[in-house]
């Protein structure tokens, strides 16, 4: 990739030469069919650029992942995000990416279950699918820059480097799900929501002064992949279920459960233990232990980690920081922000904190902010307890 | 803005718009007995007589419709349900597997849900049948065939089949031959009388007519079972108060259209030759679906397969530059879908996936195929540096 972005990008032969003044770029919008993509889409047109939206069948049924038979999923999804496209008055297509989607994200989410981590698959989504296979499309096509609806703002700085921040709208900031971006990847990402601050109820009252229909749809919370939202049962098809033993910090048997898929770390509800503890406090979930087949469970501050070990490290700006570092660290979407000192070894991201943190999830990433700024972000292996 | 989609739908000849509009102000029920009802009428009956004289039927075996899709459901869900309601050992349904959606969908319904015993008769690498398949086909239990349905033209790679032949391999065993020959009128000589075909579909807005509106042409003795019940209208087959300027203009642009065809034939063929040998030019190991040879394919089409391609892609960057074309198969959700067409006649399906369909029509100029021309290889380059996803 040798694109740079905000440079004149060569025009593909015989493409129409219209006048271009400042960085008009031609821009690929990634469209939901949710109201944040058609008004990301419509800011990109309004900003000068030449926008093609396009909407990713990714299937959001499991139902119906497309098997190449007639008959689709995102049926309603894909008319909304045409549907905007048609107001806004861009060329609108859409991508069959669904092959990707399941071997890249779907098939993980299932295969850390298994491991018994806790995988965040809208961060995969972001960084193997939209900044990855969609973005390499685009480049190849002869576009400049993929366009999302994501919360966040890229800066340029003085010297021409990409910092992503979070958004103006903190409620709504989206940076943690794309931690995981690069460079190459950030230098042509287009984030119009983050970049000039709203909050969502601005972007929804825009949309409706836009005359998209999509303004009053509510927003998406639940993982696109199980429509029905029960991650237990998606989880359960496709893993089976074994009883296995719930144990206490001991090793005592406490009680049975139908798979160690089925938990998360911090986990409280759900446990179905019989009896209770001697002081009547609850009991969370502490460690799963998927080979076994246990899950281990413990008082609330059994849950304190004073440290964790990160791998797969990904810092904006390339390299890793010289040292140890002083930033904040998130640990899951929309999570608190808590003080931490990092350092690099053997590739590996060690984080510390200052003060013991609770329930935190393997498979989950940890994002490192400065201020606003994004530094980097790793994959949770590892959690040290705090006593 | 180059318009190469013609056979998705062609602009409305000026004639017809011109009748239709002249309609547009009329109030008339054909049905009522009134004088409004009666000069309706009179339209209509005008409409099917000059479609009839265009086409070579009789004005009573023309059954007007909403369209290709409704004449082709009519003619094989309605002889399919009229033939085995004759005789109940009748549901072997033998089809091409080029047809369009419209009767191949309709295909694997009935077989889905009424009982049908579906036989694809096979086709050669150019996507045609030959007669003798649908000979053995039939012979295989002549009494227990309910229908065959074979289209004229192919809408995807313009092969046209050998319909005079194959219906008389239909007629030998008096089994019902459909053919949908929405993309063959205006193009190729189609003479309902002499092609031995029970039934012929005839779409308005592929032929310079109004959207909406088609026909069945039926033999008097098929009687099909009727898709839409009510009021009676088409000799009972085919219920609703009719489209008056719909079907008026649908008439002027089939008469005009059969008119120019062997002119109209003449100019689109060169033109269509011009632009494959400038797509060769540019891409040289791009591939000429269908028959290479003019006499078996439609002269207004123009179908290549790009290796490495994605058609999508392709679709994308000419539109880009205001070419209007297609992948010419269906798409599903918006997604392009592999050519059943030229699956079917045995294609490699990742070749089936980039494909692109130029189709050319009334409006079409030299500067379209030159536009084509200078644009498709360097798209071509584009779309294989994305390759296929």
């Amino acid at each position: 990739m040798t694109e740079t972005p905000g440079a004149a990008p060569d025009a593909f032969p015989g493409a129409p030469t219209g006048p271009r003044t400042g960085p008009r770029l031609r821009v690929l919008a990634a469209m939901s069919g949710g109201v944040d993509s058609a008004v990301a889409a419509a800011r990109a047109v309004e900003a000068g650029h030449e926008v093609t939206g396009v909407h990713l069948a990714l299937s959001a049924n499991p139902q119906s992942f497309r098997t190449g038979a007639r008959g689709c999923c995102t049926v309603e999804d894909s008319r909304d995000a045409r549907r905007a496209a048609d107001v806004i008055g861009i060329p609108f297509y859409v991508w069959d990416l669904a092959e990707r989607f399941r071997a890249e994200v779907v098939d993980d989410f299932i295969d850390e279950y298994r491991a018994g981590r806790t995988p965040n698959p809208c961060l995969r989504c972001n960084e193997k699918i939209k900044f990855a296979a969609l973005l390499d499309r685009a480049l190849a096509l002869g576009f400049d820059a993929v366009c999302t609806g994501h919360y966040a703002t890229v800066r340029l700085t003085d010297d021409g480097r990409r910092e992503l921040h979070r958004s103006h709208d903190q409620a709504k900031d989206q940076s943690y799900v794309l931690g995981v971006l690069d460079d190459r990847q950030l230098a042509h990402a287009l984030f119009p929501l983050g970049d000039t601050g709203a909050t969502k109820d601005e972007i929804r009252a825009e949309a409706e002064r836009r005359g998209l229909a999509v303004a009053r749809k509510p927003d998406s919370h639940d993982i696109c992949f199980i429509a029905d939202g029960d991650t237990q049962g998606f989880l359960a098809r496709h893993l089976g279920s074994a009883e296995g033993d719930i144990l206490d910090q001991d090793g005592t048997k406490l009680g049975t459960h139908q798979g160690a898929h089925g938990f998360t770390v911090g986990q409280r509800r759900g446990l179905r233990i019989g009896h209770p503890t001697a002081d009547g406090k609850p009991r969370y979930v502490l460690d799963i232990s998927p080979v076994e087949n246990t899950v281990t469970v413990g008082p609330a501050e059994a849950l304190d980690i004073a440290a964790l070990t990160a791998i797969r490290p990904r810092w904006c700006g390339g390299t890793a920081p010289e040292g140890s570092g002083r930033y904040t660290a998130q640990l899951r979407a929309h999570g608190a922000e808590t003080p931490v000192t990092t350092e690099v070894v053997d590739g590996e991201l060690r984080v510390a904190f200052d003060a013991p943190v609770r329930g935190v999830a393997p498979g989950q990433a940890v994002v490192l902010y400065d201020g606003t700024r994004v530094v980097g972000s790793g994959t949770i292996a590892h959690t040290t307890a705090a006593r | 803005m180059p318009y190469l989609d013609h056979a998705a739908t062609t602009p409305m000849l000026p004639e017809a718009q011109e009748v239709m509009t002249a309609h547009l102000g009329l109030t008339g029920n054909a049905s009522a007995l009134h004088a409004a009802g009666r000069r309706a009428r009179r339209a209509v009956e005008e409409g099917r007589e000059e479609l009839a004289a265009a086409l070579g039927a009789r004005p009573s075996e023309v059954v007007l419709t909403s369209g290709g899709t409704e004449a082709d459901n009519l003619a094989v869900k309605g002889l399919y349900w009229s033939r085995t309601a004759a005789d109940p050992r009748r549901r072997r349904l033998l089809a091409s597997p080029v047809e369009h959606h419209a009767v191949l969908d309709v295909v694997h319904w009935l077989a889905d849900h009424q009982g049908a015993v579906v036989e694809w008769l096979p086709v050669d690498a150019l996507g045609r049948v030959r007669p003798e398949d649908l000979r053995s086909a039939i012979e295989r239990a002549p009494d227990e065939v309910a229908l065959a349905t074979v289209m004229w033209a192919n809408n995807e790679i313009g092969t046209v089949q050998r319909v005079a032949e194959l219906s008389a391999v239909a007629a030998e065993f008096d089994v019902p031959l459909h053919a949908d020959a929405v993309q063959a009128v205006g193009q190729l000589p189609v003479d309902f009388a002499a092609s031995g075909l029970t039934a012929l579909t005839v779409s308005g807005h592929k032929i310079g007519g109004p959207l909406g509106v088609g026909a069945l042409l039926l033999t008097r003795e098929a009687t099909p079972v009727p898709v839409l019940h009510g009021g009676g209208q088409e000799r009972e087959v085919r219920s609703g108060t009719l489209d008056v300027p719909a079907v008026a203009a649908f008439a002027t642009a089939a008469r005009l259209t059969v008119e120019r065809r062997s002119a109209f034939a003449r100019r689109v063929g060169a033109l269509r030759d011009e632009l494959v040998a400038r797509v060769r030019e540019a891409v040289p190991d791009a591939v000429l679906n269908g028959d290479p040879d003019p006499d078996g394919r439609l002269p207004a089409n123009a179908h290549f397969a790009f290796p490495g391609c994605e058609g999508d892609a392709l679709l994308l960057l000419l539109d880009a530059q205001g070419i209007e074309c297609s992948t010419g198969s269906a798409c599903t959700a918006g997604v392009a879908q592999p050519s059943h067409v030229l699956l079917a006649a045995g294609a490699d399906p990742e070749l089936a996936r980039g494909t692109l369909r130029f189709s050319l029509g009334h409006t079409s100029t030299a500067a379209d195929v030159t536009a084509v021309a200078e644009a498709i290889g360097p798209a071509v380059a584009r779309a294989r540096a994305a390759g296929l996803s």
